[in-house]
């Protein structure tokens, strides 16, 4: 047994780390925030000149073929870092379902342009909680019309895949009657865009089978993000301790209290426990192994709970210094709350592992 | 990241099942025990024997080294031997702190003459060890210990209380934590000896557990002589002794939890109603059994990071720290759950109930114990706190002072 990621994985790791802590840094990240900026173009791009966004894919479509190992260490740091890049929308999500369901053509077409960045992707795979009424989209074999779902980097997406039904959609958005339309989002440096089409052609990535494609690649996105959730609180638990040691408070370093000892000792219990999940998760995905399903749910739920607690407790444990804007203390708020959100809830990937569960005992 | 045996390993596990097939005993029910229906001799009869043909057989102590009576082995190949063993019927506890704690503290520490003396019979079952460090004033606190050690000739007086030993009342030797110097500080002052259970003035009286057994006990010593030979370590170096017996728990890798705990809340949703529906339909329920899951498997996952470090010959990272936290309290929630899903008839004892429900009432009535063994919830926080996250010790008052003056304080 080997319960850990190679040597050669860790160096790209490390290298990703380097560059993410000179480019991803807070004033890059609130040049986003603050809406500047559509997303960290510096980090963007290294990410894709190393060749780190594209790790998953083969190196026939583009990618550095080094597999999903690999691009969970990238995801901790870009978690770690609040890399503002569309590295999930393009890379966990589009070009996943395109590398699975697409036609020989479209992976030939469309991934390599991904891989280079020459395009920036996003996709909607559908998800079980809903408040505001579907609004219609309609495609019929050739183009599509109606409003899509609000999609993260939809203002700067070239390409998105659509869930409509049972299928899945293929649409350029350089086509004809694409208009953009960027919507408010909680975590600003992660943007949100719906996009209406008005008989934009369009094409089907994966017939009959695009449910089953997308309940996938929604797993592996969920073992991925896992790693960015599991990277995002170990970052807000250290800059907690960090300061729990210099603050002092009736004579004392905060940190010294075992109140504040005791409950950074339980966030990073709830850490380690998402961390091991987020591991057997990569190991699922990497091996295309059966627990996928139960793993990938796991993953995300221990990864969602940690870093909520880790977000949430880090403002709580800084005081009112934590609830400024120039604190970074909210930029983990905001980004634990998208990253648990935007592909299902905590909760609805927890019914799910029960379902897993169940089924399995039977 | 591979979780499949290496050739090697399938090997050794091909080995291990054709001998328990051989020579054990399967469960024939997941929450059946070892020993049921036998009186308490015969049950230890019976456990000693199991350990004399696990002994002869080389797994008694699979990663020591050869010359100490082990397989010098690996550390996988001690948890494969686990994972085989775990479905048969087989003593676990009886052994645990002899080969856990004991007999590796003796290996550390005794001289030659004294691990040649106890360390094959110890491994072999003819003597059991127990672990006599807690007192009624010392247990978080350990350094607080009060029984006296006081050199006479060759041999230590000792008089004191110990409390809580676990299987003090079958055990033949004890490693014994005692005060040999009241001018130093409490820590500095303290002195380890292996003591003979069966010494003149030791007596032990079992203490009545709230899960209704008596498995741990108040240990008297009433001018016990030990011989100096039987001393681990040097004069008022008791501490560190202490330290390493528990750094050995904890690369034993420790904090298991039963790996079947989801399978059982999900067996017994099934039978129960909530509002005439069966249990496992309802959304709350299914909730918790993942909760479950994420728990139990996350424990053994953390063990699988520990294990991964020790065979490539580093030591377990800090993480291992959270399992025993985890898994105790996580066994207390589990249980308490299972027994909620039967509403007002779930107060049934298992007895009434039916056996299904006697493994989940047996775990619910012996989790606040785990969760107090081997260090607190809180102590276990302070010690993540401390030495992982790196924050503050504890504000003490007790540190550069002669535990005499402590005493009087
Ligand atoms: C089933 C069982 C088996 C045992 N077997 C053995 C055995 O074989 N040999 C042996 O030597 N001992 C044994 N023990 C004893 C065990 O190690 C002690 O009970 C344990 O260390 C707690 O000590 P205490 O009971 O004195 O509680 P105390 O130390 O008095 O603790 C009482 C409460 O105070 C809290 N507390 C104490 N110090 C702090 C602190 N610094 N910060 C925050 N909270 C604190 C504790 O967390 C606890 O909640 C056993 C105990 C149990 C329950």
């Amino acid at each position: 047994m080997n319960f850990d990621f190679s040597d050669d994985q860790r160096l790209l790791q490390d290298a990703v780390r380097t560059m993410l802590a000179e480019t991803s840094t807070s004033q890059a990240v609130r040049e986003v925030l603050e809406g500047r900026a559509s997303h960290a173009e510096a980090v963007w791009h290294n990410l894709i000149e190393m060749g780190a966004a594209a790790t998953a894919i083969p190196e026939q479509y583009g990618g550095a073929g080094l597999g999903y190992l690999a691009l969970c260490l990238v995801a901790e740091e870009a978690g770690r870092h609040l890399a503002a890049v569309p590295l999930a929308s393009s890379f966990y999500l589009a070009a996943e379902a395109i590398q699975r369901a697409g036609s020989e053509a479209q992976k030939q077409h469309w991934l390599p342009k991904i891989a280079s960045g020459e395009v920036v992707a996003t996709a909607a795979l559908g998800s079980r909680e809903r408040y505001r009424p579907a609004a219609p989209l309609a495609f019929d074999g050739q183009t599509l019309t109606g409003t899509s779902p609000a999609l993260v980097d939809g203002g700067i997406a070239g390409l998105a895949v659509l869930r409509i039904g049972d299928d899945l959609v293929l649409v350029e958005l350089s086509g004809t009657g694409v208009s953009r339309n960027p919507l408010p989002s909680l975590d600003p440096t992660r943007p949100l865009a719906e996009l209406r089409f008005d008989r934009t052609p369009a094409e089907r990535l994966a017939g009959a089978n695009g449910a089953a494609v997308a309940s996938r690649v929604l797993d592996g996105a969920a073992v991925l993000l896992a790693f960015e959730q599991v990277g995002g609180a170990t970052c807000i638990l250290e800059a907690t301790r960090d300061y729990s040691l210099e603050r002092k408070a009736f004579g004392r370093q905060i940190g010294s209290f075992q109140a504040m000892k005791h409950k950074m000792a339980e966030i990073y219990t709830a850490i380690e426990l998402a961390r091991v999940h987020a591991y057997y998760g990569a190991w699922a995905l990497s091996s295309d192994a059966p627990e996928l399903p139960r793993a990938a749910a796991a993953a995300r739920v221990a990864a969602t709970r940690a870093y909520t607690v880790a977000a949430e407790e880090g403002i709580e444990l800084h005081g009112g210094i934590g609830f400024t804007w120039e604190m970074d203390c909210h930029l983990h708020y905001r980004r634990a709350r998208h990253l648990g959100q935007i592909i299902g809830s905590e909760h609805a990937w927890r019914a799910r592992l029960a379902d897993e569960l169940i089924k399995e005992a039977a | 990241m591979d979780f499949r045996d290496t050739p090697e390993e399938a090997a050794f596990r091909a080995e291990v099942r054709a001998w328990l097939e051989a020579n054990g005993q399967k469960r024939t029910r997941p929450d059946e025990v070892f020993g049921e229906g036998l009186d308490d001799a015969a049950k230890l009869a019976a456990a000693k024997a199991w350990q004399a043909k696990k002994a002869a057989a080389g797994y008694a102590a699979i990663t020591w080294p050869k010359a100490a009576g082990g397989r010098g082995g690996t550390a996988m190949q001690q948890v494969i031997y686990q994972q085989e063993e775990a479905a048969y019927l087989v003593p676990g506890m009886i052994f645990e702190v002899s080969i856990g704690m004991g007999l590796p503290t003796v290996m550390t520490w005794a001289a030659p003459e004294l691990k040649a003396r106890f360390l094959r019979p110890g491994l072999a079952g003819e003597e059991i060890w127990c672990q006599l460090f807690s007192e009624p004033g010392a247990g978080s606190d350990t350094g607080g210990v009060r029984t006296r050690a006081v050199r006479d000739g060759d041999d230590w007086i000792i008089n004191g209380q110990k409390v809580w030993t676990s299987g003090a009342h079958f055990c033949d030797y004890g490693i014994l934590l005692t005060r040999s110097d009241w001018d130093k500080p409490k820590q500095e002052g303290l002195t380890m000896f292996i003591v003979d259970m069966k010494a003149p003035g030791v007596e032990v009286r079992p203490i009545h557990q709230m899960s209704g057994d008596a498995e741990f006990n108040e240990v008297f010593f009433t001018d016990v002589r030990i011989p100096d030979s039987y001393r681990l370590g040097p004069e008022c170096g008791g501490w560190k002794v202490m330290l390493s017996t528990l750094m050995q728990e904890r690369l034993s890798v420790g904090g298991n939890l039963p790996t079947d705990l989801h399978a059982h809340l999900v067996a017994l949703a099934q039978q129960c109603a909530w509002d005439e529906r069966p249990a496992i339909e309802d959304d709350r329920v299914r909730a918790r059994i993942a909760d479950a899951y994420l728990q139990q498997k996350g424990v053994e996952l953390v063990i699988a990071r520990g294990l991964t470090a020790i065979s490539k010959g580093k030591a377990p990272g800090p993480e291992m720290a959270i399992t025993k936290l985890i898994a105790a309290k996580a066994m207390q929630d589990i249980a308490a759950f299972a027994i909620e899903l039967a509403g007002p008839e779930g107060l049934l004892g298992f007895e009434a109930l039916g056996g299904d429900w006697r493994y989940m009432q047996r775990l619910w009535l012996g989790a606040p114990g785990a969760r107090i063994a081997g260090g607190t919830d809180e102590i276990l926080k302070n010690v993540i706190a401390e030495r992982v996250l790196g924050l503050p010790g504890e504000i003490r008052s007790d540190r550069k002072v002669p535990f005499r003056d402590l005493e009087s304080a």
